[in-house]
């Protein structure tokens, strides 16, 4: 935080609150995750290590909790009295939420991580001073901390997968916080792009890793500015709206055949991150 | 009624008695010293690995962030309040009894400031870089975040630090110039000359002291109880069930109140035995200490109650579910013990008997402390296994031995520093107390002049 930002324009970089007053010009980057398509295989995690240079920990750190799953894959089981849940497990896929108004950042002491003007949470490693306040404030928990030096472990990247790093992401070193981008590395070189070119970013032009290799498409990423972005479809579709914390779904009682919600919405974070619930088959 | 002091002490032995604690204390001492050096060591080793190696050795994890460190942090911060307490508040209230006292219970409040300042940088990730923290001038004209209540912590700290040395000093002056003024030879002398600043006990200087020491203790005492209330932000202010409560500042500044009157108990017996302070450090002053911690231990069990209570009657289901983890779950024991010895051990204080038994109160205070830690603890460790995100709720971490060793170490690192004050710098105030005894003389006088009036 500088002082010019400061004193001029702080609630570009502090967001409070979504409101009309302060739209999103150009870009905000949102996301929907259909939980019926997703089947639970973890192909999304998978490409988030490999286009985000994420170290693999191992077993002994993983089991000490110390892995950076960016995007993890949770597993819900709705047991409703009997044994087992009859239609197995309920698959979560949670990463950064992008919240508009983020915990996460009122609370770090140096600035760290911020707000862009296209709606993204941001995170700068080389100001990050590793008090890990962010993620004792994060309702989500999903930041994730470099508790080791992980580029100089062994076997975090043995010798012919060094190749396989990506060079537009960075690999962070031990005690700074990271975690979920929207692939921010994809996101400005299509913007690049399409600045070059005199326009916006067209829709389906960048997809985030996960989206690009869920099998099942239950990934939707866009731009929310755009009327023509599928992901705001979505959202209208499901009368989800971004600065509200409270959707129709939960308030009309007419609403049951929307499946739009936000994780732990109520507590006014206003996630770009909109899940579309499980049917199930009491529902039908 | 027994005295606080006896008034027949001539003012040329309260400057023998204190200044032989510079020369030649008990053997004990020598072993606290050594006990204490050797924790420190402990302490060092462990964070040097964990420097080197990175934060996880210290066995957190990715939900569960922050351990001991900042428990113990908030312990030592809370214990620096009562030096203040003594020494600000009841000198601007006049009760003499604090005098004996008041400066070892102003070298706690440095001593521990400065251990709690270590474990910010110990709990950081990349402590090499924590200036960032601070507001410096820089090319790019980068700030640090206001918004943050780490970083009020920042200067509410370095604040209260800074203060706190310069009422620790000068307060200490005229009994700097006495120990100037009986010391011959060798490096001591050069330092309590500079030190002294030249100090006569002309009425000027006297006139200036007395205004300079009410000064600063006026502006330590807002400051004090504004430095627990900000730490108390660090947890308020976010949106953790179990931390988001609105009465945490009081309850935070009362527990710092209490851990800290428990301390000076402890010390208390400590100084009195090993520098043969007996003849100062009297049974009748414990006793309105031991009140004193007795109030401030009710108070503190009070905002507590209040604290659960406003848990239990609130809407927010999550910080019930939270309260019911501390009280059933895995933290239960500790939780218990924390109820136990912070608000049902103080009972006995209440006790006349149990008042001047200083063996019974040593081990009472210690444990009270042990409470007050505890207390912290289950403000921390629960609140980080029981969240807002049911995926966080099986991510109970225990500290490691990294963790418990540079906790452990940190009392050896304030024992090391209060032990060494002691042993350079009067721990009794010598000027105030021939205050006290001179007052004591006036007051006898006027009741032996009253009576022969009749």
């Amino acid at each position: 935080m500088s002082i010019v930002n400061l004193l001029g324009n702080w609630s570009d970089f502090r967001q409070q609150h979504p409101s009309d007053e302060h739209k999103h010009l150009e870009y905000k980057w949102a996301m929907s995750i259909d939980l019926d398509a997703c089947t639970g295989c973890n192909a999304c995690s998978v490409a988030c290590y490999a286009e985000n240079n994420l170290p693999v920990v191992g077993k002994e750190k993983f089991s000490h909790g110390h892995s950076h799953h960016w995007m993890r894959i949770e597993r819900y089981w709705d047991n409703d009295g009997r044994e087992f849940a009859d239609q197995g497990a309920q698959f979560l896929p949670m990463l950064c939420q992008q919240c508009e108004s983020a915990p996460c950042e009122t609370v770090c002491p140096v600035g760290a991580t911020n707000h862009t003007a296209d709606g993204l949470n941001s995170q700068n490693y080389h100001r990050c001073v590793g008090s890990r306040y962010c993620n004792a404030n994060c309702p989500y928990k999903v930041r994730y901390f470099n508790w080791y030096d992980y580029p100089t472990t062994e076997n975090v990247w043995p010798e012919p997968m060094r190749q396989q790093l990506n060079p537009d992401a960075t690999v962070r070193g031990k005690g700074v916080m990271e975690k979920c981008t929207f692939c921010l590395q994809r996101l400005r070189a299509a913007q690049s792009t399409a600045r070059t070119e005199g326009r916006s970013v067209r829709d389906g032009e960048v997809q985030t890793a996960c989206q690009q290799v869920c099998p099942t498409g239950a990934i939707t990423f866009g731009n929310l500015v755009d009327p023509e972005a599928k992901v705001g479809k979505q959202w209208m579709q499901q009368q989800v709206e971004l600065n509200k914390d409270k959707q129709v779904k939960d308030t009309a009682e007419h609403a049951s055949k929307l499946r739009g919600y936000r994780v732990l919405e109520e507590l006014r974070t206003y996630p770009s991150v909109m899940y579309l619930e499980q049917l199930r088959e009491s529902a039908i | 009624m027994e005295k606080d002091i006896r008034e027949d002490i001539a003012w040329a032995q309260i400057n023998k008695d204190v200044l032989k604690s510079l020369e030649n204390p008990r053997k004990l001492y020598w072993i606290i010293l050594f006990i204490a050096i050797a924790m420190v060591g402990v302490a060092v080793g462990c964070e040097v690995y964990q420097y080197q190696t990175g934060m996880g050795v210290a066995n957190k994890n990715n939900s569960h962030v922050w351990g001991l460190y900042i428990a113990t942090f908030i312990f030592w911060i809370g214990m620096s309040h009562s030096g203040t307490l003594l020494s600000a508040i009841l000198h601007l209230m006049h009760a003499d009894w604090r005098k004996p006292i008041y400066r070892f219970a102003e070298a706690m409040t440095t001593f521990s400031l400065m251990t709690a300042g270590l474990f910010v940088l110990v709990h950081l990730g990349r402590l090499w870089q924590v200036y960032y923290v601070m507001p410096y001038p820089s090319e790019r004209w980068v700030w640090p975040n206001f918004q943050s209540p780490l970083v009020w912590d920042m200067f509410a700290i370095a604040t209260y630090l800074s203060s706190s040395v310069i009422f620790l000093y000068v307060g200490m002056i005229p009994d700097l110039a006495i120990c100037r003024d009986n010391i011959h030879s060798g490096w001591r002398k050069k330092l309590y000359t500079v030190m002294s600043l030249g100090w006569e006990g002309t009425d000027r200087q006297w006139r200036n002291f007395r205004i300079t020491y009410l000064t600063v203790a006026c502006f330590l005492i807002p400051l004090a109880v504004s430095v627990h209330s900000i730490v108390a932000s660090d947890f308020a202010m976010s949106n953790m069930p179990g931390w988001h409560v609105t009465s945490f500042p009081p309850y935070f500044v009362a527990g710092a109140l209490y851990s800290g009157c428990a301390a000076i108990i402890t010390l208390f017996v400590i100084l009195r035995y090993t520098f043969k302070f007996e003849e100062y450090m009297t049974l009748s002053i414990m006793r309105k200490l031991v009140r004193l911690t007795f109030a401030i231990a009710m108070v503190w069990t009070y905002l507590n109650m209040i604290e659960f209570a406003s848990v239990w009657y609130g809407h927010d289901q999550t910080a019930k579910d939270q309260l019911i983890f501390k009280a059933t779950g895995p933290y239960a024991p500790f939780f218990w013990a924390m109820i136990f010895f912070g608000s049902i051990l103080p009972l006995m204080l209440a006790f006349k008997r149990f008042q001047t038994h200083l063996p019974i109160l040593f081990v009472v205070s210690i444990l009270l402390n042990v409470g007050m830690w505890l207390e912290r603890w289950m403000i921390i460790a629960p609140s980080f296994a029981h969240g807002h995100y049911p995926w966080t709720w099986d991510h109970d971490q225990w500290p490691s031995f990294v963790q418990w060793g540079i906790v452990f170490g940190s009392f050896g690192w304030f024992t090391l520093l209060f032990m060494v004050f002691c042993k350079v710098f009067p721990s009794v105030s010598m000027y105030e107390v021939k205050e006290m005894v001179y007052h004591r003389t006036l007051a006898l006088k006027g009741k032996s002049a009253a009576k022969g009036g009749h």
